[in-house]
Protein backbone atom coordinates (compact mmCIF):
# COMPACT_ATOMS: atom_id res chain seq x y z
CA UNK A 1 0.00 0.00 0.00
CA UNK A 2 1.88 3.03 -1.23
CA UNK A 3 -0.52 5.89 -0.53
CA UNK A 4 -1.22 5.25 3.11
CA UNK A 5 -0.74 3.26 6.27
CA UNK A 6 -2.74 0.59 8.03
CA UNK A 7 -2.83 0.21 11.79
CA UNK A 8 0.40 -1.43 12.91
CA UNK A 9 2.50 -0.28 9.94
CA UNK A 10 5.94 1.19 10.62
CA UNK A 11 5.63 4.81 9.54
CA UNK A 12 7.22 8.25 9.73
CA UNK A 13 5.42 11.39 10.82
CA UNK A 14 6.33 15.03 10.45
CA UNK A 15 5.62 17.39 13.30
CA UNK A 16 5.94 21.16 13.36
CA UNK A 17 7.70 21.71 16.66
CA UNK A 18 7.80 25.52 16.44
CA UNK A 19 6.22 27.57 13.63
CA UNK A 20 8.35 30.25 11.94
CA UNK A 21 7.96 33.35 14.07
CA UNK A 22 7.87 31.39 17.34
CA UNK A 23 11.42 30.09 17.18
CA UNK A 24 14.37 30.78 19.50
CA UNK A 25 15.44 34.41 19.58
CA UNK A 26 18.71 35.37 17.90
CA UNK A 27 18.91 32.66 15.23
CA UNK A 28 20.06 33.62 11.71
CA UNK A 29 17.34 34.94 9.38
CA UNK A 30 17.77 32.07 6.89
CA UNK A 31 16.89 29.65 9.70
CA UNK A 32 14.23 31.75 11.45
CA UNK A 33 12.17 32.08 8.26
CA UNK A 34 11.40 28.33 8.30
CA UNK A 35 9.33 26.36 10.79
CA UNK A 36 11.27 24.08 13.15
CA UNK A 37 10.22 20.59 12.12
CA UNK A 38 10.85 17.06 13.30
CA UNK A 39 10.40 13.54 11.97
CA UNK A 40 9.61 10.55 14.19
CA UNK A 41 9.18 6.86 13.31
CA UNK A 42 6.82 4.40 14.95
CA UNK A 43 3.87 2.05 14.55
CA UNK A 44 0.70 3.66 13.25
CA UNK A 45 -2.24 3.40 15.66
CA UNK A 46 -4.80 3.59 12.87
CA UNK A 47 -5.26 3.84 9.13
CA UNK A 48 -4.22 7.12 7.47
CA UNK A 49 -3.26 8.45 4.05
CA UNK A 50 -0.02 10.32 3.37
CA UNK A 51 -0.55 13.91 4.50
CA UNK A 52 -3.27 13.00 7.00
CA UNK A 53 -2.99 13.22 10.76
CA UNK A 54 -1.92 9.99 12.38
CA UNK A 55 -0.97 8.79 15.85
CA UNK A 56 1.94 6.45 16.35
CA UNK A 57 3.74 4.59 19.11
CA UNK A 58 7.51 5.07 19.17
CA UNK A 59 10.34 2.68 20.03
CA UNK A 60 10.54 4.39 23.43
CA UNK A 61 6.83 3.74 23.99
CA UNK A 62 5.61 7.30 23.55
CA UNK A 63 2.40 8.15 21.70
CA UNK A 64 2.88 11.02 19.26
CA UNK A 65 0.61 12.64 16.68
CA UNK A 66 1.75 14.20 13.43
CA UNK A 67 1.32 14.23 9.67
CA UNK A 68 1.93 10.92 7.92
CA UNK A 69 5.08 11.45 5.82
CA UNK A 70 6.15 7.93 4.84
CA UNK A 71 5.20 4.29 5.21
CA UNK A 72 7.99 1.81 5.97
CA UNK A 73 10.63 4.55 5.60
CA UNK A 74 14.01 3.36 4.37
CA UNK A 75 17.62 4.39 4.80
CA UNK A 76 18.85 6.01 1.60
CA UNK A 77 22.26 7.32 2.67
CA UNK A 78 25.11 5.66 0.85
CA UNK A 79 28.88 5.53 0.41
CA UNK A 80 28.74 8.00 -2.47
CA UNK A 81 31.31 7.50 -5.20
CA UNK A 82 35.09 7.21 -5.07
CA UNK A 83 36.56 10.65 -5.72
CA UNK A 84 39.67 11.06 -7.94
CA UNK A 85 41.29 13.42 -5.41
CA UNK A 86 40.85 10.80 -2.70
CA UNK A 87 41.89 7.86 -4.88
CA UNK A 88 45.27 9.55 -5.40
CA UNK A 89 46.17 9.36 -1.69
CA UNK A 90 46.85 5.61 -1.44
CA UNK A 91 49.20 5.37 -4.44
CA UNK A 92 51.11 8.50 -3.32
CA UNK A 93 51.81 6.89 0.06
CA UNK A 94 52.72 3.53 -1.45
CA UNK A 95 55.13 5.21 -3.81
CA UNK A 96 56.72 7.05 -0.91
CA UNK A 97 57.12 3.80 1.03
CA UNK A 98 58.47 1.80 -1.93
CA UNK A 99 61.00 4.34 -3.29
CA UNK B 1 3.97 24.27 24.49
CA UNK B 2 5.71 27.55 23.65
CA UNK B 3 9.45 28.01 23.50
CA UNK B 4 9.74 30.68 26.20
CA UNK B 5 7.44 28.81 28.57
CA UNK B 6 9.56 25.63 28.48
CA UNK B 7 12.87 27.49 28.64
CA UNK B 8 11.67 29.33 31.75
CA UNK B 9 11.41 25.98 33.54
CA UNK B 10 14.89 24.92 32.44
CA UNK B 11 16.45 24.76 35.93
CA UNK B 12 13.75 22.64 37.53
CA UNK B 13 13.53 20.29 34.54
CA UNK B 14 17.30 19.75 34.49
CA UNK B 15 17.49 19.28 38.23
CA UNK B 16 14.96 16.47 38.11
CA UNK B 17 16.47 14.95 34.98
CA UNK B 18 19.94 14.46 36.46
CA UNK B 19 19.25 14.54 40.19
CA UNK B 20 22.27 16.82 40.46
CA UNK B 21 21.97 19.99 42.51
CA UNK B 22 24.81 22.16 41.25
CA UNK B 23 24.09 24.91 43.77
CA UNK B 24 26.12 23.20 46.48
CA UNK B 25 29.29 23.73 44.39
CA UNK B 26 28.67 27.40 43.76
CA UNK B 27 31.18 29.86 45.28
CA UNK B 28 29.91 33.12 43.82
CA UNK B 29 28.23 34.57 40.74
CA UNK B 30 30.68 32.64 38.51
CA UNK B 31 33.05 30.69 40.70
CA UNK B 32 32.29 27.10 41.60
CA UNK B 33 34.29 24.28 43.10
CA UNK B 34 35.09 22.31 39.95
CA UNK B 35 37.28 19.73 41.65
CA UNK B 36 34.67 19.02 44.32
CA UNK B 37 32.00 18.64 41.64
CA UNK B 38 34.09 16.12 39.71
CA UNK B 39 35.09 14.31 42.87
CA UNK B 40 31.72 14.10 44.56
CA UNK B 41 29.40 13.61 41.59
CA UNK B 42 31.49 11.40 39.35
CA UNK B 43 32.36 7.84 40.28
CA UNK B 44 35.85 6.85 41.43
CA UNK B 45 38.13 5.68 38.62
CA UNK B 46 38.15 2.04 39.73
CA UNK B 47 34.35 2.00 39.85
CA UNK B 48 34.20 3.48 36.33
CA UNK B 49 36.62 0.85 35.08
CA UNK B 50 34.40 -1.84 36.56
CA UNK B 51 31.22 -0.30 35.06
CA UNK B 52 32.86 -0.04 31.64
CA UNK B 53 34.40 -3.48 31.74
CA UNK B 54 31.01 -5.01 32.56
CA UNK B 55 29.50 -3.17 29.57
CA UNK B 56 32.27 -4.18 27.17
CA UNK B 57 33.52 -0.60 26.98
CA UNK B 58 37.18 0.41 26.87
CA UNK B 59 40.39 -1.61 26.94
CA UNK B 60 40.68 -0.91 23.23
CA UNK B 61 43.91 -1.73 21.38
CA UNK B 62 46.71 0.80 20.99
CA UNK B 63 47.97 0.27 17.46
CA UNK B 64 51.39 1.17 16.15
CA UNK B 65 51.19 3.06 12.83
CA UNK B 66 54.35 1.45 11.40
CA UNK B 67 53.81 2.35 7.75
CA UNK B 68 52.53 5.86 8.41
CA UNK B 69 55.44 6.53 10.78
CA UNK B 70 57.85 5.25 8.12
CA UNK B 71 56.18 7.39 5.44
CA UNK B 72 56.55 10.48 7.66
CA UNK B 73 60.22 9.67 8.33
CA UNK B 74 60.92 9.49 4.60
CA UNK B 75 59.90 13.12 4.17
CA UNK B 76 61.34 14.41 7.47
CA UNK B 77 64.74 15.95 8.21
CA UNK B 78 67.43 13.55 9.50
CA UNK B 79 66.56 12.24 12.96
CA UNK B 80 62.97 13.47 12.82
CA UNK B 81 59.69 11.57 12.48
CA UNK B 82 58.02 10.68 15.79
CA UNK B 83 56.46 7.29 16.36
CA UNK B 84 52.66 7.44 15.84
CA UNK B 85 50.31 5.24 17.86
CA UNK B 86 46.53 5.17 17.54
CA UNK B 87 44.01 4.18 20.18
CA UNK B 88 41.43 2.16 18.26
CA UNK B 89 38.31 3.40 19.99
CA UNK B 90 36.17 2.13 17.11
CA UNK B 91 36.41 -1.22 18.94
CA UNK B 92 33.94 -0.01 21.58
CA UNK B 93 30.43 -1.55 21.42
CA UNK B 94 28.83 1.26 19.40
CA UNK B 95 32.00 2.20 17.53
CA UNK B 96 33.48 5.22 19.29
CA UNK B 97 34.95 6.52 22.55
CA UNK B 98 31.51 7.95 23.27
CA UNK B 99 30.59 4.60 24.86
CA UNK B 100 32.86 5.62 27.73
CA UNK B 101 30.72 8.70 28.31
CA UNK B 102 27.38 6.96 27.90
CA UNK B 103 28.31 3.98 30.09
CA UNK B 104 28.50 5.95 33.33
CA UNK B 105 25.30 7.90 32.60
CA UNK B 106 23.36 4.73 31.78
CA UNK B 107 24.69 2.98 34.88
CA UNK B 108 23.75 5.95 37.05
CA UNK B 109 20.29 6.30 35.48
CA UNK B 110 19.57 2.60 36.00
CA UNK B 111 20.81 2.66 39.58
CA UNK B 112 18.62 5.65 40.40
CA UNK B 113 15.43 4.17 39.02
CA UNK B 114 15.02 6.20 35.85
CA UNK B 115 12.99 4.32 33.23
CA UNK B 116 14.86 5.76 30.29
CA UNK B 117 17.55 8.12 29.08
CA UNK B 118 17.55 10.95 26.57
CA UNK B 119 20.34 12.73 24.75
CA UNK B 120 20.26 15.60 22.28
CA UNK B 121 23.15 14.87 19.95
CA UNK B 122 23.84 14.54 16.25
CA UNK B 123 27.07 12.69 16.94
CA UNK B 124 28.33 9.21 17.79
CA UNK B 125 27.15 9.87 21.32
CA UNK B 126 23.58 9.04 20.24
CA UNK B 127 24.54 5.50 19.25
CA UNK B 128 26.57 5.16 22.45
CA UNK B 129 23.59 6.15 24.62
CA UNK B 130 21.28 3.87 22.61
CA UNK B 131 23.71 0.97 22.97
CA UNK B 132 24.20 1.42 26.70
CA UNK B 133 20.45 1.91 27.21
CA UNK B 134 19.85 -1.41 25.46
CA UNK B 135 22.36 -3.12 27.78
CA UNK B 136 20.69 -1.74 30.91
CA UNK B 137 17.12 -2.28 29.69
CA UNK B 138 16.40 1.45 29.65
CA UNK B 139 14.20 3.20 27.12
CA UNK B 140 16.03 5.68 24.99
CA UNK B 141 15.28 8.79 22.96
CA UNK B 142 17.87 10.55 20.80
CA UNK B 143 17.21 14.00 19.32
CA UNK B 144 19.28 14.92 16.28
CA UNK B 145 19.65 17.97 14.06
CA UNK B 146 19.63 16.40 10.57
CA UNK B 147 17.83 18.28 7.80
CA UNK B 148 17.99 21.69 6.18
CA UNK B 149 14.70 23.39 5.31
CA UNK B 150 14.61 21.69 1.89
CA UNK B 151 14.67 18.30 3.63
CA UNK B 152 18.25 17.39 2.67
CA UNK B 153 19.81 15.32 5.43
CA UNK B 154 23.49 15.35 6.35
CA UNK B 155 24.61 11.81 5.35
CA UNK B 156 26.75 11.29 8.44
CA UNK B 157 23.88 12.19 10.76
CA UNK B 158 21.44 10.05 8.77
CA UNK B 159 23.76 7.12 9.42
CA UNK B 160 23.94 7.92 13.11
CA UNK B 161 20.14 8.06 13.19
CA UNK B 162 19.92 4.66 11.53
CA UNK B 163 22.32 3.24 14.07
CA UNK B 164 20.38 4.63 17.03
CA UNK B 165 17.19 3.10 15.67
CA UNK B 166 18.98 -0.20 15.04
CA UNK B 167 19.96 -0.17 18.73
CA UNK B 168 16.32 0.31 19.75
CA UNK B 169 16.16 4.04 20.39
CA UNK B 170 13.40 6.40 19.35
CA UNK B 171 15.00 9.02 17.13
CA UNK B 172 13.62 12.50 16.61
CA UNK B 173 15.24 14.13 13.60
CA UNK B 174 14.84 17.87 13.30
CA UNK B 175 15.61 20.69 10.92
CA UNK B 176 18.48 23.11 11.64
CA UNK B 177 18.27 25.13 14.84
CA UNK B 178 19.42 25.48 18.43
CA UNK B 179 15.90 24.55 19.53
CA UNK B 180 17.21 20.99 19.90
CA UNK B 181 17.61 22.02 23.53
CA UNK B 182 13.94 23.00 23.73
CA UNK B 183 12.97 19.56 22.38
CA UNK B 184 15.23 17.93 24.95
CA UNK B 185 13.64 19.87 27.82
CA UNK B 186 10.12 19.09 26.57
CA UNK B 187 10.92 15.38 26.36
CA UNK B 188 12.59 15.27 29.78
CA UNK B 189 9.51 16.90 31.26
CA UNK B 190 7.11 14.61 29.42
CA UNK B 191 8.88 11.32 30.17
CA UNK B 192 10.77 11.84 33.45
CA UNK B 193 13.76 10.14 31.81
CA UNK B 194 17.39 10.81 32.74
CA UNK B 195 19.25 13.55 30.85
CA UNK B 196 22.34 11.75 29.50
CA UNK B 197 24.01 15.07 28.85
CA UNK B 198 27.49 15.08 27.35
CA UNK B 199 28.50 17.61 29.95
CA UNK B 200 27.78 16.04 33.36
CA UNK B 201 30.61 14.76 35.57
CA UNK B 202 29.37 11.23 34.69
CA UNK B 203 30.06 11.79 31.03
CA UNK B 204 33.41 13.50 31.44
CA UNK B 205 34.84 11.22 34.13
CA UNK B 206 33.82 8.32 31.89
CA UNK B 207 36.55 9.43 29.46
CA UNK B 208 39.26 9.49 32.13
CA UNK B 209 39.76 5.77 31.54
CA UNK B 210 40.85 6.60 27.98
CA UNK B 211 43.70 8.78 29.26
CA UNK B 212 44.69 6.18 31.84
CA UNK B 213 44.70 3.37 29.27
CA UNK B 214 46.82 5.45 26.87
CA UNK B 215 49.40 5.99 29.64
CA UNK B 216 49.43 2.32 30.62
CA UNK B 217 49.63 1.00 27.07
CA UNK B 218 52.35 3.39 25.94
CA UNK B 219 54.41 2.46 29.00
CA UNK B 220 53.90 -1.18 28.10
CA UNK B 221 55.08 -0.88 24.49
CA UNK B 222 57.67 1.88 24.89
CA UNK B 223 58.64 1.87 28.56
CA UNK B 224 57.91 5.56 28.88
CA UNK B 225 55.17 8.19 28.76
CA UNK B 226 53.74 9.62 25.54
CA UNK B 227 55.22 12.99 24.54
CA UNK B 228 52.13 14.26 22.78
CA UNK B 229 48.52 13.09 22.91
CA UNK B 230 46.43 14.47 20.05
CA UNK B 231 42.72 14.75 20.86
CA UNK B 232 39.94 15.70 18.44
CA UNK B 233 38.27 18.70 20.04
CA UNK B 234 34.65 19.85 19.76
CA UNK B 235 32.53 20.33 22.90
CA UNK B 236 35.51 19.87 25.21
CA UNK B 237 34.63 16.58 26.94
CA UNK B 238 37.13 14.51 25.00
CA UNK B 239 40.09 16.74 25.80
CA UNK B 240 39.03 17.30 29.41
CA UNK B 241 38.44 13.63 30.20
CA UNK B 242 41.51 12.34 28.36
CA UNK B 243 43.79 14.93 29.96
CA UNK B 244 42.38 14.21 33.41
CA UNK B 245 43.08 10.52 32.85
CA UNK B 246 46.65 11.22 31.74
CA UNK B 247 47.20 13.34 34.86
CA UNK B 248 45.70 10.64 37.04
CA UNK B 249 48.14 8.16 35.52
CA UNK B 250 51.02 10.51 36.35
CA UNK B 251 51.87 11.70 32.83
CA UNK B 252 53.26 15.04 33.99
CA UNK B 253 55.35 15.84 30.92
CA UNK B 254 52.85 14.76 28.23
CA UNK B 255 51.65 17.60 26.03
CA UNK B 256 47.88 17.59 25.46
CA UNK B 257 47.07 18.76 21.95
CA UNK B 258 43.55 19.81 20.92
CA UNK B 259 42.80 19.44 17.21
CA UNK B 260 39.75 20.75 15.36
CA UNK B 261 38.70 20.84 11.74
CA UNK B 262 38.68 24.42 10.51
CA UNK B 263 35.13 25.43 9.59
CA UNK B 264 35.64 29.16 10.13
CA UNK B 265 33.10 31.32 8.35
CA UNK B 266 30.25 28.80 8.50
CA UNK B 267 27.48 29.67 10.95
CA UNK B 268 26.38 26.68 13.01
CA UNK B 269 22.74 27.74 13.29
CA UNK B 270 22.43 28.72 9.63
CA UNK B 271 20.05 26.72 7.46
CA UNK B 272 22.12 27.61 4.38
CA UNK B 273 25.51 26.73 5.89
CA UNK B 274 24.32 23.50 7.54
CA UNK B 275 24.88 21.24 4.55
CA UNK B 276 27.94 23.07 3.30
CA UNK B 277 30.12 21.47 5.93
CA UNK B 278 31.53 17.99 5.50
CA UNK B 279 32.16 17.43 9.21
CA UNK B 280 29.45 17.28 11.81
CA UNK B 281 31.77 17.16 14.81
CA UNK B 282 35.37 17.76 15.81
CA UNK B 283 35.23 21.18 14.21
CA UNK B 284 35.79 24.81 15.17
CA UNK B 285 32.06 25.57 15.06
CA UNK B 286 31.89 23.75 18.39
CA UNK B 287 35.42 23.99 19.74
CA UNK B 288 35.84 27.77 19.57
CA UNK B 289 32.63 28.71 21.40
CA UNK B 290 32.92 25.82 23.88
CA UNK B 291 36.56 26.60 24.70
CA UNK B 292 35.96 30.29 25.23
CA UNK B 293 32.71 29.77 27.16
CA UNK B 294 32.02 26.18 28.30
CA UNK B 295 28.78 26.86 30.17
CA UNK B 296 26.59 27.03 27.05
CA UNK B 297 25.20 23.55 27.67
CA UNK B 298 22.25 21.49 28.85
CA UNK B 299 23.41 21.36 32.47
CA UNK B 300 24.02 24.29 34.87
CA UNK B 301 27.81 23.82 34.94
CA UNK B 302 29.80 22.08 32.25
CA UNK B 303 32.14 19.35 33.53
CA UNK B 304 34.17 19.75 30.32
CA UNK B 305 36.46 22.77 30.79
CA UNK B 306 38.96 22.69 27.93
CA UNK B 307 41.14 25.67 28.89
CA UNK B 308 42.07 23.89 32.12
CA UNK B 309 43.64 21.08 30.11
CA UNK B 310 44.72 22.16 26.63
CA UNK B 311 48.49 22.71 26.28
CA UNK B 312 48.39 23.47 22.56
CA UNK B 313 45.52 23.90 20.07
CA UNK B 314 45.76 23.51 16.29
CA UNK B 315 43.36 23.28 13.38
CA UNK B 316 43.51 21.21 10.20
CA UNK B 317 41.43 21.45 7.04
CA UNK B 318 38.61 19.13 5.96
CA UNK B 319 40.74 17.91 3.03
CA UNK B 320 43.61 17.04 5.37
CA UNK B 321 41.33 14.90 7.53
CA UNK B 322 40.05 13.10 4.43
CA UNK B 323 43.69 12.51 3.45
CA UNK B 324 44.43 11.07 6.91
CA UNK B 325 41.33 8.85 6.69
CA UNK B 326 42.39 7.49 3.32
CA UNK B 327 45.98 7.07 4.54
CA UNK B 328 44.82 5.07 7.56
CA UNK B 329 42.82 2.78 5.27
CA UNK B 330 45.39 2.36 2.50
CA UNK B 331 48.66 2.30 4.44
CA UNK B 332 47.50 0.72 7.71
CA UNK B 333 44.49 -1.33 6.63
CA UNK B 334 42.12 0.41 9.03
CA UNK B 335 38.93 1.87 7.58
CA UNK B 336 37.83 4.34 10.25
CA UNK B 337 36.41 7.79 10.71
CA UNK B 338 36.36 10.36 9.21
CA UNK B 339 35.77 12.86 12.05
CA UNK B 340 37.75 10.83 14.57
CA UNK B 341 40.78 11.12 12.30
CA UNK B 342 41.03 14.87 12.85
CA UNK B 343 43.77 14.32 15.42
CA UNK B 344 45.50 11.80 13.12
CA UNK B 345 45.77 14.50 10.45
CA UNK B 346 47.57 16.75 12.95
CA UNK B 347 49.79 13.87 14.09
CA UNK B 348 50.93 13.21 10.50
CA UNK B 349 52.00 16.86 10.20
CA UNK B 350 53.54 17.28 13.66
CA UNK B 351 55.49 13.98 13.65
CA UNK B 352 57.78 15.51 11.00
CA UNK B 353 58.98 18.17 13.44
CA UNK B 354 59.54 15.82 16.37
CA UNK B 355 62.56 13.58 17.07
CA UNK B 356 62.34 9.92 16.12
CA UNK B 357 62.37 8.75 19.71
CA UNK B 358 59.30 10.84 20.58
CA UNK B 359 55.85 9.29 20.81
CA UNK B 360 52.59 10.77 19.53
CA UNK B 361 49.33 9.11 20.49
CA UNK B 362 46.17 9.76 18.51
CA UNK B 363 43.50 9.32 21.17
CA UNK B 364 40.71 7.78 19.14
CA UNK B 365 39.26 6.29 16.00
CA UNK B 366 35.54 5.90 15.26
CA UNK B 367 33.51 3.44 13.18
CA UNK B 368 32.78 4.15 9.55
CA UNK B 369 29.86 3.23 7.32
CA UNK B 370 27.47 4.46 4.66
CA UNK B 371 27.09 8.24 4.99
CA UNK B 372 29.87 8.36 7.53
CA UNK B 373 32.70 8.06 5.06
CA UNK B 374 34.86 10.44 2.97
CA UNK B 375 33.33 9.25 -0.32
CA UNK B 376 29.81 9.93 1.00
CA UNK B 377 30.77 13.35 2.33
CA UNK B 378 32.60 14.40 -0.85
CA UNK B 379 29.71 13.35 -3.09
CA UNK B 380 27.35 15.29 -0.83
CA UNK B 381 29.64 18.34 -0.83
CA UNK B 382 29.76 18.38 -4.62
CA UNK B 383 25.95 18.19 -4.77
CA UNK B 384 25.90 21.34 -2.62
CA UNK B 385 28.22 23.09 -5.08
CA UNK B 386 31.41 22.74 -3.03
CA UNK B 387 34.52 22.26 -5.20
CA UNK B 388 36.53 19.14 -4.36
CA UNK B 389 40.05 18.88 -5.75
CA UNK B 390 43.54 17.60 -5.17
CA UNK B 391 46.22 20.16 -4.37
CA UNK B 392 47.52 22.47 -1.67
CA UNK B 393 45.33 22.49 1.47
CA UNK B 394 46.11 26.18 1.98
CA UNK B 395 43.56 26.77 -0.81
CA UNK B 396 40.86 25.16 1.34
CA UNK B 397 37.82 27.41 1.97
CA UNK B 398 35.14 26.00 4.33
CA UNK B 399 31.81 25.63 2.55
CA UNK B 400 33.28 26.49 -0.85
CA UNK B 401 36.36 24.39 -1.57
CA UNK B 402 37.78 21.16 -0.16
CA UNK B 403 41.39 20.55 -1.15
CA UNK B 404 42.76 17.07 -0.51
CA UNK B 405 46.55 17.20 -0.16
CA UNK B 406 48.28 15.76 -3.22
CA UNK B 407 50.82 14.07 -0.92
CA UNK B 408 51.96 13.72 2.68
CA UNK B 409 54.36 16.70 2.44
CA UNK B 410 51.39 19.06 2.16
CA UNK B 411 49.96 18.14 5.55
CA UNK B 412 50.25 20.92 8.11
CA UNK B 413 48.53 22.48 11.12
CA UNK B 414 47.51 26.03 11.99
CA UNK B 415 48.17 27.20 15.54
CA UNK B 416 45.27 28.61 17.54
CA UNK B 417 46.25 31.44 19.89
CA UNK B 418 45.19 30.11 23.31
CA UNK B 419 45.67 33.52 24.93
CA UNK B 420 43.00 34.97 22.67
CA UNK B 421 40.56 32.28 23.79
CA UNK B 422 41.52 32.83 27.43
CA UNK B 423 40.96 36.56 27.11
CA UNK B 424 37.66 35.95 25.37
CA UNK B 425 36.61 33.67 28.25
CA UNK B 426 37.52 36.30 30.86
CA UNK B 427 35.67 39.05 28.98
CA UNK B 428 32.56 36.94 28.70
CA UNK B 429 32.81 36.13 32.40
CA UNK B 430 32.89 39.85 33.18
CA UNK B 431 29.70 40.31 31.16
CA UNK B 432 28.02 37.56 33.18
CA UNK B 433 28.84 39.34 36.43
CA UNK B 434 27.95 42.99 35.86
CA UNK B 435 28.37 43.71 39.56
CA UNK B 436 32.11 43.18 39.24
CA UNK B 437 34.41 40.31 40.15
CA UNK B 438 35.91 39.83 43.60
CA UNK B 439 39.19 38.12 44.46
CA UNK B 440 37.63 34.67 44.61
CA UNK B 441 36.13 35.13 41.14
CA UNK B 442 39.48 36.29 39.76
CA UNK B 443 41.24 33.28 41.31
CA UNK B 444 38.59 31.03 39.75
CA UNK B 445 39.11 32.57 36.31
CA UNK B 446 42.87 32.16 36.72
CA UNK B 447 42.39 28.45 37.45
CA UNK B 448 39.97 28.14 34.54
CA UNK B 449 42.37 29.69 32.05
CA UNK B 450 45.66 28.53 33.63
CA UNK B 451 47.17 32.00 33.88
CA UNK B 452 48.28 34.02 36.93
CA UNK B 453 45.52 36.05 38.61
CA UNK B 454 47.41 39.18 37.63
CA UNK B 455 46.89 38.34 33.97
CA UNK B 456 43.14 37.97 34.52
CA UNK B 457 43.10 41.40 36.19
CA UNK B 458 44.93 42.92 33.22
CA UNK B 459 42.37 41.50 30.80
CA UNK B 460 39.53 42.76 32.97
CA UNK B 461 40.96 46.25 33.26
CA UNK B 462 41.75 46.42 29.53
CA UNK B 463 38.10 45.69 29.02
CA UNK B 464 36.85 48.37 31.39
CA UNK B 465 39.09 50.96 29.71
CA UNK B 466 38.21 50.00 26.17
Amino acid sequence: MSMGARAGDWVRIRVTILPAGERAPGIPADTASHPYQGWIDGWAAHEAAIGERVTLRTLAGRTVEGTLADVNPGYAHSFGRPHPALLAVGPSLKKLLED
Amino acid sequence: MGYAEVMARKSEILLRATGLDYRSFSRGPLAFDYDAMMERVGYPLEEIRRIQSTAGVGRTPLLEMRRLTEAVRRISPEGKGARILVKDEACNPSGSFKDRRASVSAFHAGKNGYKGIIAATSGNYGAAVASQAAMYGLRCIIVQEVFDSSGRGQPEILEKGRKCEALGAEVIQTTVGPELFYVLLSLLEETGFFNASLYTPFSVTGIETLGVEIAEQVREVAGRDPDLVAVTHAGGGNITGTARGLRRAGCTSTEVLAVSVDLSGLHMASDRDFNRKSFTTGHTGFSMPFTSWPDRVDVPRNAARPLRYIDRFVTVTQGEVFFATEALAQAEGLERGPAGNTSLAAALALAREMDRDRIIVVSETEYTGAGKHPTAQLAFAEQAGVIVESGDPRDNAPGRRIVIPADLRRMSVSEVDLDRLRESYVRRAAQEAPGGLGDEEVEFLAAETRVPAERVRQWLSARSHS
